[in-house]
C-alpha cells in the first residue's frame, strides 16, 4: 500500500534536516503504528506525505498503490487514497461542514473519473456514518469544527474518513486532547473502517490510543529514523520504560 | 416645498463646492470622475439572469436614469404608497433632501447635495404597514454615456415594515441617494447588489434616520464596478433602536480597474440602541479598497453598544487596503469596539480542504465565502441570502487563477 524508501526530508526556509532516511512499508489491511518523542520527525512525515508546503524532500521516494506521491498536489494525493487526519483540525467559519465534505468528496470523485454523489444521497450517507461516531445533526450543520470541543474535532476527522473512504489513512496524534470516552469512540470510529483493503497509520507518542486501535507493527523513531520496528509489545515496552532505554540502546 | 428643497440645496451647493483629494474623506478616493462635467463612458454590462429573478415583488425600473413604466410592475402594493419625486406628495416634500442636509455635519457630503438639487427622478415611497412584497428597484443601463442621477425617500410609519431590493448599473454614471426615515418600531430591510458593469461609477449615499425601537438593515453585494464610493449617514434618534450596515465588495483587477470606498457614519443619539456595521473586501490583481467608518456616541446615549468592523483579503501582494475606523464617544455607559484587519488566505486552512481532495482553487472560493460569512449574515432573510451566496459563488468561478 503505502512504501517509503530512504526519505530525507530538510525545512525549506532553513537548512535543517528532519527526516533522515526513513524507510516504512505498509501493507494492504495492516494497521502500523509510529511512536516517538517530541521532536522526532513523526508528525513532518505525516505532513510530507500529504504535501503540506515548507518541507523540501532531499533525497528517497514515497508510492501509493505504485504511485509517486511527491509529484502530487494535496489535493492529488487526497483522490488518489491518502487521507490524514489532522493533530488540529482547522476551523473554517461561514463553510458548513456539509458544503465542505460534499464539496471534498465530489471534487475527489469528479477527478477519480466517479460521477458525483447528488445532494439527498450525500445527506443519507453522512447520517449513516455520523451516527457512529455519535455525531448529531446539529454537529453536521455547523461551519467547519467551529466551536467543536477536542473530541468533537477528533470525531469530525473520522468522520470525513468515513465518507470520504481514503485507502491509506494516516492518524496524526489524534489522542491528544483527547479524555478516555472521547478516545474511545475515535477508537470505534477507526476499527469500524478497517478492512483487508484499507491501511492506517498511527502516529501517537503515547501507548493508550493502541489499546483501542491495535497495530500490527509498531515503529520507534528518533531524530528523523525509524530506529525499532517490532509487534504490539513495543509499544508496551515504550510504556513501561520510556524512549531513554530505546534511545540508549541504539546509540 | 420639493422646489424649495431642491432650490435651497443649489445654494448649499455653491457655497460648499464640490470636494478635492485634500478633503479628508476623500484622500484616498479621487473625486475627480464624480465632480467632471463629461459623463466617463462605461460600457453597458449585460445581466443574464437579472438577481432575484423568481422573487415574487414589486418591480419598478429605471433605464439610463429615467423611470421606464412599461418594464415596470403596477406600483399596488397594500400598506405602501409609491409614488413619483416629479409629482411627489406632501409628505415626501416635507421629508426631500431634509435627511440629507442634516447628514452635512460634521462631514460635509457635496454630491449628494448636488443629487438633492438636480436629481431627475426617483421614488417616493410611504410604508404605513408590513409590506406584503419587497420593493425592487431595478436599474438597468443601455447607453454607454448615460449618467443617471436618482433620489429616494422612504418612509416608514410607526410599526410598517419593508424591504427594499435594489439592484443593479444605473448609468454609466450614477449619483444615486436614498434618504430613509424609520419610524417607532418599523423595521426596514434594505438589500443591495450593485451591478456587475465591469466600468462603470457610482457614488451613492444613504441618509437613514432610526426612531425608537425601530430596526434598519442594509446590505451591499458590490462585484466589479471601477469606481464606487457608498457613504450611509446614520442617525439613531430614538432609544432601543438596531441600526446594522454591512457591505461585502469584490474586485478583480484584471477585468480593469477596481476601486471600493465605503464610508459610513453612525450617530447614538439616545439610550440602549445597537449598531453595527460590517464591511468585507475580497481584492487581487491591484485592486483597491477603502473604508471610513465612525462610530459617534452622543452625550447622553447610554447603553450604546456599538461595533465596527472592517476587513480585506487580498488574494495577491498588488492590492491596497485602506481603512480609517473611527470612535468618538462622549457617554460613560456605552460598549464600543472596532477592529481592521488585512490577510492574505490562510495556508493551513488552504491545506487542510485540499488535503480533503478540494482542488486548490475551489478551496480558495471556499476560504473567500469564509471571510465574507459574517456580513452575508447581515442578510436576515434566507432565501436572499442564498441568492447573494450564488452570486458570489458564480463570481468566485469566474475570478479564478
Amino acid at each position: 500500500m503505502l512504501e517509503i524508501k530512504n526519505l530525507h526530508v530538510k525545512l525549506q526556509e532553513e537548512d535543517k534536516a528532519i527526516l533522515k532516511g526513513v524507510n516504512l512499508t505498509v501493507g494492504a489491511g495492516q494497521v502500523h503504528a509510529i511512536m516517538g518523542p517530541n521532536g522526532s520527525g513523526k508528525s513532518t512525515l505525516s505532513y510530507v506525505l500529504s504535501g503540506r508546503d515548507g518541507y523540501e524532500v532531499t533525497a528517497g521516494s514515497a508510492t501509493l498503490l505504485g504511485q509517486d506521491l511527491l509529484a502530487l498536489d494535496p489535493e492529488e494525493r487526497a483522490a488518489a487514497g491518502l487521507f490524514l487526519a489532522f493533530q488540529y483540525p482547522v476551523e473554517i467559519p461561514g463553510v458548513g461542514n456539509m458544503v465542505f465534505l460534499r464539496s471534498a468528496l465530489n471534487a475527489q470523485r469528479k477527478s477519480r473519473g466517479e460521477p458525483e454523489v447528488a445532494a439527498g444521497e450525500f445527506l443519507k450517507l453522512v447520517r449513516e456514518k455520523a451516527k457512529i461516531l455519535k455525531i448529531d445533526a446539529e454537529m453536521l450543520k455547523r461551519p467547519v469544527n467551529v466551536g467543536f470541543s477536542g473530541g468533537e474535532k477528533k470525531r469530525n476527522e473520522i468522520l470525513q474518513m468515513a465518507v470520504l473512504e481514503p485507502r491509506m489513512c494516516i492518524l496524526d496524534e489524534t489522542d491528544s486532547g483527547l479524555d478516555v470516552d472521547a478516545m474511545k469512540l475515535v477508537a470505534d470510529g477507526v476499527n469500524g473502517l478497517r478492512d483487508a483493503g484499507r491501511s492506517f497509520l498511527v502516529i501517537t507518542h503515547y501507548q493508550r490510543l493502541l489499546d483501542h486501535i491495535a497495530p500490527d507493527v509498531v515503529h520507534i523513531m528518533a531524530d528523523g529514523r525509524i530506529i525499532r520496528s517490532g509487534g504490539p509489545e513495543l509499544a508496551l515496552e515504550v510504556e513501561k520504560n520510556g524512549y531513554a532505554d530505546i534511545l540508549a540502546e541504539v546509540q | 416645498m420639493m422646489q424649495a428643497a431642491r432650490a435651497s440645496a443649489a445654494a448649499r451647493l455653491a457655497e460648499m463646492g464640490l470636494p478635492g483629494r485634500r478633503d479628508e474623506y476623500w484622500r484616498w478616493t479621487d473625486p475627480a470622475a464624480f465632480a467632471q462635467q463629461a459623463t466617463p463612458e462605461a460600457a453597458a454590462y449585460r445581466v443574464d439572469k437579472p438577481i432575484f429573478d423568481g422573487m415574487d415583488k414589486l418591480r419598478l425600473v429605471f433605464t439610463d436614469g429615467v423611470f421606464d413604466a412599461a418594464a415596470s410592475d403596477d406600483p399596488a402594493l397594500a400598506g405602501v404608497e409609491i409614488s413619483h419625486l416629479s409629482e411627489a406628495p406632501e409628505w415626501a416634500g416635507v421629508l426631500y433632501g431634509r435627511l440629507e442636509a442634516a447628514g452635512q455635519s460634521p462631514v460635509r457630503r457635496p454630491f449628494a447635495v448636488r443629487n438633492t438639487a438636480e436629481a431627475q427622478a426617483g421614488l417616493m415611497i410611504r410604508v404605513t404597514a408590513r409590506a406584503a412584497r419587497p420593493v425592487h428597484i431595478s436599474y438597468r443601463q443601455s447607453s454607454s454615456t448615460s449618467e443617471a442621477m436618482l433620489h429616494h425617500v422612504v418612509k416608514l410609519e410607526a410599526g410598517a415594515e419593508l424591504t427594499l431590493l435594489e439592484t443593479g448599473t444605473a448609468g454609466a454614471r450614477a449619483n444615486l441617494v436614498l434618504e430613509v426615515d424609520v419610524g417607532a418600531g418599523a423595521r426596514f430591510h434594505h438589500i443591495r447588489p450593485q451591478g456587475r458593469s465591469l466600468e462603470h461609477r457610482v457614488i451613492s449615499a444613504i441618509f437613514a434616520r432610526v426612531g425608537a425601537g425601530a430596526v434598519f438593515k442594509s446590505f451591499t453585494l458590490s462585484m466589479n464596478g471601477r469606481l464606487t464610493r457608498n457613504e450611509a449617514v446614520i442617525e439613531i434618534i430614538g432609544d432601543g433602536a438596531v441600526a446594522h450596515i454591512a457591505g461585502a465588495a469584490l474586485g478583480d483587477g484584471a477585468d480593469g480597474a477596481f476601486h471600493h470606498d465605503d464610508t459610513v457614519f453612525i450617530t447614538h443619539g439616545a439610550v440602549g440602541c445597537e449598531s453595527r456595521q460590517v464591511f468585507k473586501k475580497v481584492l487581487r490583481h491591484g485592486a483597491t479598497g477603502v473604508f471610513q467608518g465612525k462610530i459617534l456616541v452622543r452625550p447622553g446615549a447610554q447603553k450604546t453598544d456599538g461595533y465596527q468592523i472592517s476587513q480585506a483579503l487580498m488574494l495577491d501582494d498588488e492590492c491596497q487596503f485602506l481603512a480609517k475606523p473611527e470612535l468618538e464617544i462622549h457617554a460613560d455607559d456605552v460598549k464600543c469596539s472596532h477592529g481592521s484587519t488585512t490577510g492574505a488566505i490562510d495556508e493551513t486552512a488552504l491545506f487542510y480542504l485540499r488535503s480533503r481532495g478540494v482542488p486548490r482553487e475551489e478551496a480558495v472560493a471556499l476560504l473567500v465565502l469564509s471571510f465574507l460569512a459574517d456580513a452575508i449574515a447581515e442578510v436576515d432573510d434566507a432565501a436572499i441570502a442564498a441568492e447573494i451566496l450564488a452570486r458570489l459563488e458564480e463570481w468566485l468561478a469566474g475570478h479564478r487563477g
